[in-house]
C-alpha cells in the first residue's frame, strides 16, 4: 500500500519536472511535425496517468526485508561502487579480490570460504580474460608495474 | 525453391570452422547458465554480451554464439527443474511439476532424457518454422510506414506489459518509465539535447547495455544477499542415465503438439516461452484427463513444457529479426545485441544482409544437435557444475558484468549507473514492477518516437493518420485487446508469475 503510494507520488513528480523540461524545447516545424518536445510530453503524461493508478489502486505492500537486511544491501551498493571505482587506478586483482570476498560473505557468512572465494576468482577470472579473451586488463596498480 | 537456396547460403556461413566453434561454445555457457538457478537467457546473454563485444567479433559470429547460449539455456533450465525442484529459469518453471516427482521416484535419469528429447524435437521445430515464415513475415513488413511501425511498438508495449505483470497500471508505468530513458540525450533531428540535467556523459544517451546488465544481472546480486541463497533445496541423487525408448515413443504426439503451440505463442510479441510452456503443459493436462496423472511424475508432465518453451524460443525469434520488435525479455536483449552491432532487424534484414540470417538460421539447426548431444549423453556433466554454490557464482556473475561494461566503455560513469539499475531492478522486483517493459522502452524509444514525428510530417499533422490503414487499426486493436484482455482472463486462468525469461 504504503510503497505503491508513495512511488506512485515520486513518479509523478519526476514526470512533471519531464514535462516542463521538454515545454522548453523548441516547437516542431514543416520538416519534422512534432519537433522534440511532443513525443516526451506523451511519455510524460502517460507516466503520470500510470502512477495515479498506483497511488489510487496500490497493491498490497511488498516484503521488503527487515532493517539489518537493508543494511547489508546498502553495503553491497558501497562496495560495488567503490569497485568501480577502484578498477582503473587499484588495477585488477586487488578490487577484484576484495568486493567478490564481502559480496560472497554477504550471501553465505563464512570467512574462510569467502576469502577463498574473492581470491579464486579474482586469479581465475584475471586469467580468463587477460589471456583467452584478450582484453586489456592491467594486474596491478601502474605504479607497481614499473 | 527459395529456401533451399537460402538454407545452402545459410550453411555455407555456418561451416565454417570458427562459427562452428563458437556455437559449440555458446551450446555449452548456454546449457550451465540456464542449468544454474538464479541464471536464466535474459541475464545470461546479458552478461555475455560486454565480452562479446570487446572480443571484437563480427556481426554473424557474435550473434550465432549468443543465440546458441539463448538456446543452451532454454535446454538446460529443467536440469535443476528436475533434480532440486527450482527452475533453472522461468519458462523452465512447469517442468519441476511432473519432473522433480519423476526424479524422487528414481527416475531422474529418464526424467532429463525426455525432457532432452522434447526440447530437441520443439526447438528443431521452431527453427525449422522459423525459416519458412519468416520471409512471409518479412515481406508482409515491406508495407509497413511509420503509422504501422508506431501502432506495432504500441503493441509490443501493450502485450509484454499486458502478459508480464499481475497489475496492468505498474507494466504501463514500467513501459513509460523505460521512453522516458531512452529519450535522455541528444535528439538527432533537431540537434537538443534533451533531460540530461547538464551532465555531460548523459549527452550520448543511456546505453541499452549498461540498463539490461544492470537490471538483469546485478540485481540479482543483491536478491541473493538477501535470502543468503537459501533456495537451494537438497538435490536428488541421479542414477545411471539410459533412454526411455518407450517412454519417448509414448509422448511423440505431446511433442509434436506442443511444439507448433509453443511456436505461435512464441511468435506473439510478449508472449515469450514461460507462456509457451504453461499453455502446452495445461492443454496436455487437458487431453490426458484425470487418469493421465499430471502432477504426479509422467513422462507427458515433463516433455510437454520442454517442447513447448523451447519452441517459443525459436517462435519469438520471428517478429525480433522480421519487424525489429522482440516477443520476449531474452529477444529484447538479443534485439540490443543488433543494433549495438549496426545492424537494424525488420524486412530490410533479409534482402540486405541474408547472409546474418540465414547464417543464423543454420547455425540454430547445428545448435540443436550439438545441445541434443550435451543434454542427454552428457548431463550428468551438468549435474556437477549445478553444485556450484551461489556465494562463488554470483560475485563472479557480479565481476564478469563490471569488466565487461568497463572494457566496452571505459567510463566509471556507466559502471555506476550500471549498479543504479541494478538497485532499481531490486526495488522493482520488490514492488512487482516488470523490468522486461523498462528494457524494451529503452530499446525502442528512439524507433517509436522517429516513426512517430515522420507519420505526423507526412500527414501534416494530423492525427488520425495514425489509425488510417487497416494494417495499423487491426494492430491498434490487437494492442488494446492484449493489454486489458489478461485482467478479465486472470480471473478463470491462474498462471504461474511471469517477470521475464
Amino acid at each position: 500500500m504504503k510503497t505503491d503510494r508513495i512511488f506512485g507520488v515520486v513518479v509523478i513528480l519526476v514526470a512533471l519536472a519531464f514535462i516542463v523540461s521538454a515545454y522548453n524545447l523548441p516547437a516542431g516545424n514543416i520538416f519534422d511535425k512534432l519537433g522534440p518536445k511532443a513525443f516526451p510530453i506523451i511519455v510524460g503524461i502517460g507516466m503520470i496517468l500510470s502512477a495515479a493508478m498506483l497511488v489510487i489502486k496500490p497493491d498490497p505492500e511488498p516484503d521488503w526485508p527487515a532493517l539489518p537486511t537493508l543494511l547489508a544491501l546498502g553495503l553491497a551498493t558501497v562496495v560495488l561502487v567503490g569497485y568501480a571505482y577502484a578498477l582503473k587506478p587499484l588495477g585488477f586483482l586487488l578490487p577484484t579480490a576484495i568486493a567478490a570476498a564481502i559480496l560472497s560473505y554477504q550471501i553465505t557468512p563464512k570467512r574462510v570460504p569467502a576469502m577463498l572465494t574473492g581470491l579464486g576468482l579474482s586469479v581465475a577470472l584475471f586469467v580468463i580474460f587477460k589471456y583467452a579473451l584478450g582484453l586489456s586488463l592491467l594486474a596491478l596498480p601502474r605504479g607497481m608495474m614499473g | 525453391m527459395d529456401l533451399f537456396s537460402n538454407l545452402a547460403l545459410g550453411f555455407g556461413v555456418a561451416l565454417s570452422p570458427m562459427t562452428l566453434f563458437l556455437a559449440v561454445v555458446g551450446c555449452f555457457l548456454g546449457t550451465i547458465i540456464g542449468a544454474l538457478p538464479g541464471l536464466g537467457p535474459s541475464n545470461g546473454v546479458a552478461i555475455l554480451i560486454p565480452i562479446t563485444f570487446s572480443l571484437g567479433l563480427d556481426a554473424t559470429a557474435a550473434l550465432v554464439l549468443l543465440t546458441s547460449v539463448y538456446y543452451g539455456a532454454m535446454y538446460g533450465g529443467r536440469i535443476s527443474s528436475i533434480l532440486l525442484n527450482i527452475p533453472g529459469d522461468e519458462p523452465a518453471m512447469m517442468t519441476t511439476l511432473d519432473g522433480y516427482p519423476m526424479a524422487k521416484n528414481g527416475r531422474a535419469g529418464d526424467a532429463l532424457v525426455i525432457s532432452g528429447v522434447a526440447s530437441f524435437v520443439g526447438a528443431l521445430l521452431a527453427t525449422l518454422a522459423l525459416a519458412l515464415v519468416a520471409p512471409y513475415l518479412a515481406r508482409i513488413a515491406y508495407k509497413f510506414g511509420p503509422a504501422e511501425y508506431f501502432a506495432l511498438y504500441a503493441l509490443a508495449f501493450a502485450t509484454l506489459g499486458g502478459m508480464a505483470s499481475n497489475n496492468q497500471a505498474k507494466a504501463a508505468l514500467a513501459s513509460f518509465i523505460g521512453l522516458a530513458i531512452a529519450l535522455i540525450g541528444l535528439d538527432n533531428n533537431s540537434g537538443f539535447t534533451r533531460f540530461t540535467g547538464g551532465n555531460l556523459h548523459l549527452s550520448d544517451g543511456v546505453d541499452f547495455l549498461v540498463a539490461i546488465v544492470g537490471l538483469f544481472a546485478v540485481s540479482e546480486v543483491f536478491v541473493f544477499i538477501e535470502t543468503h541463497g537459501k533456495s537451494s533445496a537438497v538435490g536428488v541423487t541421479l542414477g545411471k542415465v539410459t533412454v526411455p525408448w518407450k517412454d519417448l515413443w509414448e509422448t511423440r504426439w505431446t511433442m509434436l503438439r506442443s511444439s507448433a503451440v509453443g511456436f505461435v505463442a512464441g511468435i506473439l510479441p510478449g508472449a515469450g516461452a514461460s507462456l509457451g510452456s504453461f499453455m502446452t503443459y495445461m492443454m496436455e493436462k487437458g487431453i490426458a484427463g484425470e487418469k493421465g496423472g499430471f502432477g504426479t511424475g509422467v513422462a507427458k508432465g515433463v516433455a510437454a513444457p520442454e517442447a513447448g518453451n523451447n519452441a517459443a524460443a525459436g517462435g519469438a525469434l520471428v517478429p525480433m529479426l522480421t519487424l525489429g520488435v522482440p516477443g520476449s525479455g531474452t529477444t529484447a536483449v538479443l534485439l540490443a545485441v543488433l543494433m549495438t552491432l549496426n545492424i537494424t532487424p525488420g524486412p530490410t534484414l533479409f534482402t540486405d544482409r541474408p547472409d546474418v540470417v540465414w547464417g543464423l538460421i543454420a547455425s540454430l539447426l547445428i545448435a540443436n544437435f550439438v545441445l541434443l548431444a550435451m543434454n542427454v549423453p552428457m548431463v550428468k556433466v551438468f549435474v556437477k557444475i549445478l553444485m556450484v554454490p551461489p556465494a562463488i557464482l554470483l560475485p563472479g556473475v557480479t565481476m564478469i558484468s563490471f569488466v565487461g561494461i568497463y572494457s566496452l566503455s571505459g567510463s566509471y560513469f556507466d559502471l555506476v549507473l550500471m549498479i543504479a539499475f541494478g538497485v532499481m531492478g531490486y526495488a522493482f522486483r520488490k514492488m512487482d514492477i516488470p523490468t522486461v517493459p523498462v528494457i524494451l522502452g529503452i530499446l525502442l524509444g528512439y524507433q517509436m518516437e522517429n516513426n512517430l514525428r515522420h507519420a505526423m510530417t507526412l500527414s501534416g499533422g494530423e492525427w488520425t493518420y495514425l489509425f488510417s490503414s487497416p494494417i495499423a487499426s487491426v494492430l491498434w486493436v490487437a494492442a488494446i485487446l492484449g493489454f486489458f484482455a489478461p485482467i478479465f482472463l486472470r480471473r478463470f486462468l491462474k498462471k504461474p508469475q511471469l517477470t521475464e525469461d
